[in-house]
């Protein structure tokens, strides 16, 4: 009975898939589906490394100061960073006092209630508070941004498929829409033409336009390319800040229980040498 | 019960003699897992699976009850409360990672075992219900993992949630309500998150019972072993400890190397890019896609793009992809071979290995956008898995002729015959 009506819904599905794949093949060779206009155009990220890369990865902290100082001059008028704390900038190398002084000087001030009045009111940041919104919310946002919320970076280099290289080459990718490109795929007004993009029409103008936009007090040389990649690296940290104790732990990890499955695997031959010897005898 | 020449417990102290009169822990554990467990001695490494899932399960449930004491389920701030683990929580991060990979490894590992028991015929008589125990672990353990992806309310989280839960609407008459009861509402919201929140919690425990209900059902006829002969003498056996704790060991510690390898050098490689952004109802991602243990049943859902009769194209997806695992629970009654492992089948034996290249092409194409060539690939290794539990495995029972087996388990390790004697 079992093995009866099993044969017959066995059938069935069997039987329809094999239909609709006959269907489907038909369709497609008849009336092959269309490329997407921007197929053609759209690029993969471009190859370039950082240096926390990799299971030896570590952070390059005046790289991190720099990338920091491009987020703070350039992104942070619309992109928030609201995962972050001032606190966390100590990671990047600063003390205690250039925390602080980052905290109480940044661009915007922090919300809050007037001890006073209980009236709403803003005041300088403290190290505890998380990076203050650009926007006071969402609908201020896109309308400041013709109508495209500015996206929160904590988190955007984990968040895009490509991680780090894709932002880095979306940063770096802007430029003339070919001429040939397909009306469908043309920037429209207040869209910019950009192949690592998705569709290719970002609504976000080139942030970083030209070189020493940003006054590097190191002494790299802030042309457009570096300042891309240390801003890259820097939304690295902002969206894995533990990376480095990660890859040290697993490091330990990793040699520990290399060890334990040596020492298990001697154990398990050990043990297992007259069962196994008897295997033997029979060649 | 247990074979005639199993060791019996012999507690050596006062205290151990004390509590085996009161209550014989110890000696459940001895036969079960000690040395009071004849276990056939021609195990491969295919057996190894069943006590890494175990062990996984462990992990799943230590590392989340250490989540759970710093999430919130709640949809305003689930999202935020997950960064705050990876972010300020003491070793929160390694919790978390471990958690979301663990997921995976634990069904990288209970994969294996459905295939090892899939070829070595470990569902037949005498084992029925230790199989039928098994389907529901795994439906229980895919009920589990979809919750818990919901729970840190990311964009997948919600679209997966949303779609997932779609499915239901596709049932005749009751599917909305369905749909309704199971979000607490018409979309996924604070009500499905903590709904979610409350199932995925209970859900690991109900498995770990029936898993004990699984280990007590194995104990009854004994493992099966890669010849799929009898045990027929105690020289066909090995007491399980020492010598299958030393070979679980050391290949757990191999399964932990890899484990690590990827949680803590490519922690988010299993997951989804789109997770990490917060769900937003008003913004659906380019292409949802479940965990990549779902994929080949993803496949089988979207393979389905034709209305049949008056029945359309979604519920039959929907149903073919729930028929596509509760055929498992059928597989004992369909398979009628009194030969077990597909060692001696060479006709199944071939079956199974395209099985295995349709289930692996499901796979890739239920991971892949639903265009084509996907979607007519699917349709193909769809309609070969289907065919080989209802269609081909009924019948290949009957034609095939099996090889001759071995005469015991021993004679097929040694060469020589089992001594009858002991």
């Amino acid at each position: 009975m079992v093995r009866f009506f099993g044969i017959l819904v066995g059938l069935f599905f069997t039987g329809w898939l094999l239909v609709s794949f006959v269907l489907g093949a038909k369709e497609f060779i008849t009336n092959p589906p269309e490329k997407a206009v921007y197929y053609d155009y759209h690029l993969d990220p471009k190859e370039v490394s950082f240096a926390s890369d990799g299971p030896l990865g570590k952070f390059d902290r005046q790289q991190l100061q720099r990338g920091f100082q491009v987020y703070k001059e350039v992104c942070a008028a619309c992109h928030s960073l609201r995962l972050v704390a001032f606190r966390n900038l100590a990671e990047l190398g600063y003390n205690e006092d250039e925390v602080k002084a980052i905290a109480a000087n940044w661009i915007i001030e922090t919300p809050d209630i007037d001890p006073a009045t209980g009236e709403m009111s803003t005041r300088p940041s403290l190290p505890a508070d998380k990076f203050p919104m650009p926007f006071a919310n969402d609908v201020a946002a896109a309308a400041a941004n013709n109508n495209a919320i500015p996206p929160d970076l904590s988190l955007i280099t984990k968040a895009r498929t490509g991680g780090a290289p894709y932002i880095y080459s979306l940063l770096t990718g802007y430029q003339e829409a070919p001429g040939d490109l397909p009306d469908a795929a043309k920037p429209g007004p207040g869209l910019h033409y950009n192949p690592y993009f998705a569709n290719l029409n970002l609504a976000m103008a080139q942030p970083i336009i030209a070189d020493d936009q940003v006054a590097y007090s190191d002494g790299t040389s802030a042309t457009i390319d570096q300042m891309s990649k240390d801003v890259t690296a820097f939304l690295v940290w902002t969206a894995e800040p533990k990376l480095e104790e990660r890859n040290q732990t697993g490091w330990a990890v990793i040699a520990f229980l290399i060890i334990a499955t040596i020492l298990a695997f001697m154990s398990y031959k050990s043990i297992w040498a007259d069962v196994k010897a008897e295997k033997k005898k029979k060649a | 019960m247990s074979f005639p020449w199993a060791k019996e417990y012999t507690p050596t102290t006062a205290f151990g003699q004390w509590m085996d009169e009161k209550l014989p822990i110890g000696r459940l554990v001895y036969n079960s897992l000690g040395a009071g467990y004849p276990t056939p001695r021609n195990l491969n490494y295919m057996w190894n699976f069943g006590s890494l899932a175990g062990i996984f399960l462990v992990v799943q449930i230590v590392t989340g009850i250490i989540l759970a004491m710093h999430y919130a389920a709640n949809a305003d701030i689930a999202f935020d409360s997950v960064e705050h683990i990876m972010r300020d929580v003491n070793g929160g991060w390694m919790f978390r990672y471990a958690h979301a990979n663990g997921a995976s490894f634990f069904f990288i590992a209970i994969y294996l075992h459905i295939a090892r028991g899939l070829y070595y015929g470990s569902y037949k008589a005498p084992r029925e219900m230790l199989w039928l125990l098994g389907v529901v672990i795994y439906l229980l353990a895919m009920a589990t993992a979809f919750m818990g992806y919901v729970l840190p309310w990311g964009q997948m989280s919600f679209w997966g949630a949303k779609v997932i839960t779609g499915l239901f609407e596709a049932i005749p008459l009751v599917g909305k309500p369905i749909q309704e009861l199971l979000l607490g509402g018409f979309a996924p919201d604070n009500a499905a998150l903590n709904r979610f929140f409350s199932l995925h919690y209970l859900l690991p425990f109900v498995m770990a019972g029936v898993i004990i209900m699984h280990i007590w059902a194995l104990h009854i006829p004994g493992s099966n072993n890669p010849t799929g002969v009898d045990v027929k003498g105690k020289q066909d056996t090995v007491p399980f400890h020492p010598f299958y704790t030393a070979k679980d060991g050391w290949a757990l510690g191999l399964f932990l190397i890899f484990f690590c390898l990827m949680m803590f050098f490519l922690p988010n490689a299993l997951g989804h890019a789109d997770n990490y952004i917060p769900a937003n109802p008003l913004s659906t991602p380019a292409h949802i896609v479940p965990e990549w243990y779902f994929w080949p049943w993803y496949a089988i859902l979207r393979a389905f793009t034709f209305d049949f009769l008056f029945i359309p194209a979604k519920l039959l997806g929907v149903v073919a992809m729930f028929s596509a695992i509760l055929v498992w629970f059928f597989l004992p009654w369909l398979d009628t071979s009194p030969v077990r492992s597909g060692t001696y089948r060479p006709k199944m034996r071939v079956a199974f290995w395209i099985l295995i290249v349709a289930t692996i092409i499901l796979f890739i194409c239920g991971g892949a956008p639903a265009e084509e060539p996907y979607v007519m690939l699917s349709q193909v290794a769809g309609a070969y898995y289907f065919a080989y539990f209802l269609i081909i495995l009924p019948l290949l029972s009957r034609i095939e002729k099996p090889l001759p087996l071995p005469n015991s388990i021993t004679e097929a390790v040694t060469g020589k015959p089992l001594e009858k004697a002991s």
